[in-house]
């Protein structure tokens, strides 16, 4: 028996992901029409023996999450269950702390996959990967890694290893120099023994606790996943990157998968155009009956469009490529929409023309409004260029132009113009905007 | 009665409409600068005009010498080798303004009014002395040639942009003067603003006639749209019937009966639509000059723009904030344009958010 473990974070995470994040948890946005974490769910469900996964995170547990469940078990006939944080444990607190639920049953191994990443999953071929890996007596833990160019692989946890058997010599998390263009997916796959390596990290670090205090090493914490500097002294705060791979790696217990499919981290909102895009393409090549079609009086299809079936388009629109409208929106007449996610029950008023934007839930939008933003996609012309998360503001402090986002009960009036701005929700625009958050 | 019109040079303000056409052809609510002046003075009697122009245009001549028959007038070109200033054009013409002597007009060729010129011939008359200036107010004298009168008329002070407030009567650039006034005018490049006025004033020669309806200097887009909005209006006052009714038409809105104009449009208030253009379904346009030949295309909005002629705009695009368009440019499908001066034949593929000049 296999299981799998999702970490979905928590309400004080996913900041970079606001104001969307103000209204659904991050892990709940849908890309591609359906929740982030579903596209995860649907990846561990296509591994034969996987009975159960866990969905780890410290947010209240509310209607949403359990309807979110409960519609997730009868569709992938699996068994899910949401584990609740008392506070955020890191990357490997959390796990440990629910280590008798996972243990359960005593599966063979368990997956583990951070609820940020989007991405092509052959999770049956890690699992295939990981059984051929010569077993020491303690087992060893697999971990998904893909290529990134040089300077962007210093934004993930890079990975040295050994060519022909792929084990793992050397792991860091975020170097300051170059260490190595192979990086972490986030995506593992872990022997129940990891829990003795956690308790003799947790044993450690009790031991370190009591002669020195402060711990540098987790100063420069940019990952959502990550623990906060304000807790680390709690011995049960883990992270699995830092406190578990850098141990690990060197050891015989820790091997590197290669994907080569498309991969990436959702950790701004721009991102969230990125990874619908590549859901829609995904999509395409093996569940194309999502995607909607050119019909007879339907509007106006280019490219991957998902168009949910509650949803009220104009036959005059004009819609994608790159574009997924939620249920309960209405489109009107003459509307262009382009490389943009409108979420449930938004309008968009005639003759209006969006792109590269998100419009939030129950966002109304006058006529001939110009929604825009500016793409910040992987280059195209790198090899293995990944997402930049790029940060809100330059170094002169002004808005880095990207995707504009309009947050959840906005109001666009006629003939405005919102161009790389983001609108937090409940706000009645009254001019232009341009390069602006409007609060 | 004779009239001399200054027009001048490049009309480098103007531009790029100017770079296709003579500033005194380029249509202004859908009839050439020119003639808005021309066919008033001819109201007024006017029967020999004479251009005072500094460069040579075929285009300008040819269209002029059209007129000439249309009208049954006189039509003069003075050329000046060298720019002579706006009185200096006066001492080039003046074998031809002295082949009578009554008074003659002279105006400057970017005004737009209702040209009360008879009024002005009657105020002229009545004071009989040499010259007589056109006055309006306006809230920012200071970029004018500010004007101070006693409460006959009478010009005490002509100061030519003055750097603080002295009053906000300003010289509107359409004159009445007497042939006497040749004798102040040497033929060289001079001001008449700055060198004749300030003298005339001093010995009390000169008399404020004061505009009562609108007045715009139409030089630049900013200005020329402006104008094109007051000249909308005093058509809804004196021709009401000139203007455009009907479904998605706001306010005043001037359509030549040539141009076509899609379904589910919203035109107005303040757009000028000339021969042949064609509008497409769901465009919203506000407050815009569209010259003879150019198409927008569905869905676009165009807000305070000067578009040339045959340009070509394409679907959703977004332009405003006194975008000019030359001739013959075609903007493509879903851009936006803020502020953008376009020279003739550029097709724009991509969007230029910030004020900017494609050459």
């Amino acid at each position: 028996m296999i299981k799998a473990v999702i970490l979905i974070g928590g309400p004080q995470k996913g900041t970079r992901f606001r104001p969307l994040s103000f209204d659904t948890p991050k892990h709940l946005f849908p890309v591609g029409g359906r929740p982030m974490v579903q596209h995860l769910i649907e990846a561990c469900a296509k591994v034969d023996g996987l009975k159960e996964i866990f969905l780890l995170g410290y947010y209240q547990v509310d209607n949403s999450l359990n309807s979110f469940i409960r519609n997730m078990m009868a569709e992938y006939n699996v068994n899910i269950r949401y584990l609740q944080e008392y506070t955020t444990l890191g990357t490997c607190g959390g796990i440990y702390h629910f280590r008798d639920q996972i243990c359960r049953h005593n599966p063979e191994a368990f997956f583990l996959i951070n609820g940020d990443v989007c991405g092509d999953f052959n999770l049956p071929a890690m699992l295939n990967f990981h059984r051929s890996i010569p077993k020491s007596e303690e087992g060893a833990m697999t971990v998904m890694v893909t290529e990134a160019t040089r300077q962007q692989s210093l934004n993930y946890g890079c990975v040295v290893e050994e060519k022909e058997t792929h084990k793992i010599l050397h792991f860091v998390e975020k170097p300051s120099t170059f260490v190595s263009t192979i990086i972490n997916c986030g995506v593992y796959l872990c022997p129940l023994n990891i829990f003795n390596q956690v308790a003799a990290v947790i044993k450690a670090k009790q031991e370190s606790n009591t002669s020195e205090t402060g711990d540098e090493r987790y100063a420069d914490d940019y990952s959502d996943l990550n623990i906060s500097k304000t807790n680390d002294d709690l011995p049960e705060i883990l992270s699995l990157e830092e406190d578990i791979l850098t141990r690990l790696a060197g050891t015989d217990h820790l091997y590197a998968f290669h994907t080569n499919q498309w991969w990436c981290q959702v950790k701004t909102s721009a991102s969230a155009i990125y990874a619908n895009r590549n859901y829609l393409k995904l999509y395409k090549e093996n569940q194309s009956q999502f995607l909607s079609a050119k019909s007879q009086d339907g509007p106006e299809i280019i490219g991957d469009v998902w168009i949910d079936s509650k949803a009220d388009v104009d036959p005059t629109a004009t819609i994608g490529p790159n574009v997924t409208i939620g249920p309960g929106v209405r489109v009107g007449a003459g509307v262009r929409i382009k490389e943009s996610i409108i979420l449930k029950d938004a309008m968009i008023g005639d003759h209006s023309l969006i792109l590269h934007s998100i419009i939030g839930y129950n966002t109304v939008i006058g006529c001939w409004t110009r929604i825009e933003g500016t793409p910040s996609d992987p280059n195209p012309d790198k090899a293995f260029a990944k997402m930049e998360n790029q940060t809100l503001f330059n170094k002169d402090g002004k808005l880095n132009p990207s995707i504009t986002v309009l947050g959840s009960n906005v109001q666009v009036p006629s003939g405005l113009l919102v161009l790389n701005s983001i609108v937090l929700p409940h706000k009645e625009l009254g001019r232009s905007y341009r390069n602006e958050i409007i609060l | 009665m004779k009239a001399l019109i200054l027009v001048g040079g490049y009309g480098t303000r103007l531009r790029p409409l100017t770079l296709s056409k003579p500033k005194p052809l380029i249509e202004f609510c859908n009839k050439p600068m020119i003639l808005h002046q021309i066919e008033a003075l001819v109201e007024a009697n006017v029967n020999h005009i004479i251009l005072a122009v500094s460069y040579r245009a075929e285009m300008l001549e040819k269209a002029l010498k059209a007129e000439e028959e249309r009208l049954k007038i006189r039509i003069s070109i003075s050329f000046e080798e060298e720019p002579l200033g706006t009185a200096g054009p006066l001492a080039l013409a003046r074998h031809l303004l002295l082949e009578d002597n009554e008074p003659f007009f002279v105006l400057n060729s970017d005004i737009i009014c209702d040209f009360p010129f008879q009024e002005m011939i009657l105020f002229h008359k009545m004071h009989g002395k040499e010259g007589t200036i056109a006055v309006n107010k306006v809230n920012e004298p200071s970029k004018y040639g500010v004007v101070v009168y006693d409460n006959r008329g009478q010009i005490k002070e002509f100061i030519e942009k003055p750097q603080e407030y002295i009053s906000n009567r300003i010289n509107s650039g359409l004159y009445i003067f007497n042939t006497s006034i040749l004798n102040r005018i040497q033929l060289k490049p001079t001001s008449i603003e700055k060198e004749v006025f300030p003298e005339m004033a001093k010995d009390g020669q000169l008399y404020a006639f004061e505009l009562k309806g609108f007045w715009m200097d139409v030089g630049q887009p900013k200005d020329f749209l402006m104008g094109m909005s007051l000249y909308l209006e005093f058509l809804r006052d004196t021709q009401p019937l000139s203007l455009h009714q009907g479904p998605g038409i706001y306010g005043n809105v001037l359509i030549d009966p040539t141009a076509k104009i899609g379904p589910n449009c919203r035109i107005g208030p303040n757009v000028s639509i000339g021969p042949n253009v064609v509008i497409e379904e769901g465009v919203c346009i506000k407050r815009c000059t569209i010259l003879r030949d150019s198409s927008v295309k569905s869905h676009s909005w165009l807000d305070n723009c000067l578009i040339g002629w045959k340009c070509c705009i394409g679907r959703w695009v977004r332009m405003e904030n006194t975008c000019v368009l030359g001739e013959d440019v075609i903007v493509k499908d879903e851009l936006y344009l803020n502020s953008v001066k376009v020279l003739p034949n550029k097709s724009i593929n991509a969007s230029v958010p910030e004020p900017n000049v494609i050459l």
